[in-house]
């Protein structure tokens, strides 16, 4: 059934990302294939895995942009650009425009949790729900002929086989660095909502009317790097004994 | 937007066989005609080849049937379920056609409406993705379904001085409807080129805040699905070019070719039925370019995150 809940779903579960702290590692990336090849639907096929021209269908990705602030530098890393490793998977839009467009039914919106997902039993590879995605959280895998998405691991978040603490996405159990947390943002109080609301975590391309669940956290105002110079660089403002040793120093 | 070569025989052939279908259902051409059967029977080899093409691109068209499902919220599950509802009055207006050289207004009329419709839903599946700007306006349903009447009409021209007895204001008609479809289609191109562009690598990353965003390093060294879906590049050098000889083929030529039709009297003879044919090849290969052109230049919001 390819209509959207027509109430908004109790839970609401999804992804905070934090691109102050990603580090561009890719683990959850390969993490997010190993759990996914082997758990819901079919396998995460690669095409031509040891060729020149590898590919293969991934359900997220890690993409790294440049940032220069207008009128900025690029020089190294003295400059003005700033790096900023962004990973992107399926945000679970409330007005998720992949589910309306099935003609299948194949595709769609939890009303329990909002989680939106793929009955590839009833999928036929159309692709039409990539097209309708704005942001790319849809691949077809290419040998099984239907269409592949970020489950947000609804295989693990409540699988009672495993620990508890295993209990959340895969992607976010991996993160070395913290940078993804799972959660329930239909609830103000918690961890995931609080974040955001904390440090005014946005939707992306909200423009094009999704309102997606999936919240990312902007990377935190930087100061240049040359107002961190030590001291041995530059003598100015030194205070203390590095002060009385500067301008003795000085007059030897 | 990849120019799949499944898909665009498919728009372009079902929008001939639609446009031919609705002429032959308004009753426009004589129906005891041994060429007006064969309008009927061609009409409806175009439609049905058309969407046997469009199932070439699925990855389980074994399952094909449950497109007719959603048509609730899905256009193009309404466009299956136009497509086969359709095929009900036309398949009778052929059999009357061709069994008894009759022309039924009433089941002529509804699949001539069927008709235009089923093009709409058609167009409409592009219309409505807010992913590809180009795409999302009122114009693409305006231009697919003058396109279908035109190409329809030309056939039907072609068809009607084959048959003798022709409905003599047809090459007319046939002139002005190429004229609206490529002024429909101008207004598409002017849009495009004046649009403001909705979705940014700053508005996809929310890194805007900060500043001018650019890709640095791709997810994989190598294209993926979306890339290769949705990267499509090589057209857009060639665009203009392509445009034009969109227009000529597609346009200019063929209303040329009808006009003269019109203004020599003569419309029914050797010289109209070769003029009217010549002017359908035309026709078609300019709406595929037409069509590929539809595809190519189209750009998908997912590319501000691939840099292009």
């Amino acid at each position: 059934m390819t209509m959207l809940p027509t109430l908004p779903t109790p839970k609401k579960l999804g992804l905070v990302i934090d691109l102050d702290v990603c580090v561009g590692c890719h683990a959850c990336v390969i993490s997010c294939k190993e759990w996914n090849t082997g758990g819901y639907g079919a396998a995460l096929s690669d095409q031509d895995p040891y060729g020149s021209q590898v590919s293969g269908t991934f359900l997220n990705r890690i993409h790294t942009f440049e940032v220069v602030p207008e009128g900025g530098e690029v020089v190294g890393e003295a400059g003005d650009a700033r790096i900023v490793h962004f990973p992107k998977s399926c945000l679970h839009c409330e007005d998720a425009s992949c589910v309306t467009v099935c003609p299948t039914g194949a595709s769609y919106k939890r009303s329990a949790d909002g989680i939106v997902l793929v009955d590839e039993d009833k999928c036929i590879g159309c692709g039409l729900c990539a097209w309708a995605c704005p942001y790319g959280a849809r691949e077809m895998d290419l040998a099984a002929g239907v269409m592949k998405k970020c489950t947000l691991c609804v295989d693990r978040i409540y699988n009672e086989t495993l620990q508890e603490i295993d209990r959340v996405p895969s992607c976010v159990r991996t993160c070395p660095a913290n940078a993804r947390h799972y959660g329930d943002f239909a609830d103000p109080t918690s961890k995931v909502s609080m974040m955001v609301a904390e440090r005014g975590g946005i939707d992306l391309m909200p423009e094009q009317g999704t309102r997606p669940v999936n919240k990312y956290l902007p990377p935190r105002p930087r100061k240049p790097l040359a107002s961190t110079l030590p001291l041995a660089e530059n003598t100015d403002g030194a205070k203390g004994f590095f002060a009385w040793l500067d301008g003795m120093l000085d007059r030897i | 937007m990849h120019p799949a070569p499944s898909i665009i025989l498919f728009t372009t052939l079902s929008g001939l066989g639609y446009g031919l279908a609705a002429v032959l259902g308004f009753g426009l051409l004589d129906p005891s005609a041994i060429a007006t059967k064969f309008a009927h029977i061609l009409a409806l080899a175009l439609i049905a080849g058309g969407l046997v093409s469009s199932t070439l691109h699925l990855g389980n068209p074994q399952r094909a049937w449950r497109a007719f499902s959603q048509w609730r919220s899905s256009w193009l599950s309404r466009e299956g379920v136009m497509a086969v509802l359709t095929f009900v009055p036309l398949g009778i207006n052929a059999i009357a056609s061709v069994w008894s050289g009759r022309y039924l207004p009433l089941p002529g009329l509804i699949g001539a409406v069927f008709c235009g419709v089923t093009v709409y839903c058609t167009a409409m599946i592009y219309a409505s993705l807010r992913s590809v700007q180009a795409w999302n306006t009122e114009w693409t349903p305006v231009s697919y379904l003058l396109f279908a009447l035109a190409g329809g009409l030309v056939l039907a021209s072609f068809f009607s001085a084959l048959g003798g007895n022709a409905y003599p204001l047809l090459p007319l008609l046939t002139a002005m409807a190429i004229g609206a479809a490529w002024l429909a289609k101008a207004y598409w191109w002017a849009r495009l080129r004046a649009m403001a562009v909705l979705s940014t690598p700053e508005t996809a990353t929310g890194l805007g805040a900060i500043g001018k965003v650019r890709l640095l390093e791709p997810p994989h060294m190598n294209g993926n699905y979306l890339t290769n879906e949705m990267g499509f590049r090589v057209a857009r050098k060639h665009a203009a070019r392509l445009r034009q000889i969109a227009v000529i083929s597609g346009g200019v030529l063929p209303a040329l070719l009808l006009a003269v039709l019109a203004l020599s009297g003569d419309i029914s003879g050797a010289p109209a039925v070769a003029m009217s044919g010549v002017a359908v090849l035309l026709i078609f290969g300019g709406t595929l370019v037409e069509r590929w052109l539809f595809f190519a230049e189209a750009r998908h919001s997912v590319m501000n995150y691939y840099g292009s």
